[in-house]
């Protein structure tokens, strides 16, 4: 092993690098943002047709099935693909340790808490508990 | 952490290949794309509140849905909602330019120009074209 080489021959045959996941984030923000181009476009076909819209109607149209599961599927698929691009500005931009831990924390518990609102929000028009 | 005490020897001090910056970029508007593409997924982080907010008063009731629609419908709401979908709009194709580089196409310099521009002009012309389709879905500005 020359003198300056960091990597163990093993480390560089697993190729997985510092964060032990290699290339997992680039490939699923790939799958992700393939996957957002349908859902974008039915999320824009879905809010143009509840526009002015009474409640009641907006309730019982995003509470259907077809809409609710498109619905459920562009915010979990948001939700991971806007995980990983937040991650990846950080990691870019906030140097400092304990503030780029914090930061990281910080965009795990948001998108969390929105993936679940969201979610809990469509299931509850669904069923109407 | 650790890891920068480990670097604290005489060699590991020396200056290191630094990536290259933005100002030694020449102005492209590819380059101002690529910017834009982050800017616009950093925006749409935060626009995905206006839609938990929308889900949430639903779910929530007709009041609910009425002080969301009031904020939706006062001008502040509707500049909010043009640039959450021009910055949607915008990302999107971004996207799209990303995932045709990535299986090794529009490399060209004209066809990186040409990507470049399609993605703003695209991006407005279909802000336009999906808001006038919502007034008229609504019937006519009110």
């Amino acid at each position: 092993m020359k003198q300056n080489q960091i990597l163990t021959p093993m480390r560089r045959v697993r190729g997985l690098g510092a964060a032990h996941t290699g290339t997992q984030n680039f490939w699923h923000q790939r799958v992700t943002s393939v996957a957002a181009i349908p859902l974008t476009i039915a999320l824009i076909i879905i809010v143009i047709s509840l526009l002015g819209r009474s409640h009641a109607a907006v309730v019982q149209i995003l509470g259907s099935p077809i809409v609710a599961i498109v619905m459920l599927l562009f915010i979990i698929n948001t939700a991971y693909h806007m995980w990983i691009g937040l991650q990846e500005i950080i990691i870019d931009y906030v140097h400092e340790d304990k503030l780029k831990l914090a930061c990281l924390m910080g965009n795990t518990f948001f998108v969390f808490a929105i993936a679940f609102a969201s979610a809990f929000a469509i299931l509850k028009l669904s069923f109407g508990v | 952490m650790a890891e920068l005490e480990a670097g604290t020897t005489a060699a590991a001090r020396r200056p290191r290949p630094l990536s290259p910056h933005l100002q030694v970029y020449k102005f492209m508007l590819s380059y101002v794309m690529s910017g834009f593409h982050r800017i616009s997924g950093f925006v749409l982080y935060f626009g995905v509140l206006l839609i938990a907010w929308w889900l949430i008063a639903a779910a929530s009731g007709p009041n609910a849905y009425a002080n969301f629609e009031w904020f939706m419908g006062s001008l502040i709401g509707r500049l909010v909602l043009l640039g959450y979908t021009w910055a949607l709009l915008h990302h999107l194709l971004g996207g799209i330019r990303h995932l045709i580089w990535d299986v090794g196409r529009g490399f060209e310099p004209t066809e990186r120009e040409f990507l470049a521009l399609a993605t703003i002009v695209g991006s407005i012309s279909l802000t336009l074209i999906v808001w006038v389709v919502g007034y008229l879905a609504m019937g006519g500005p009110r």
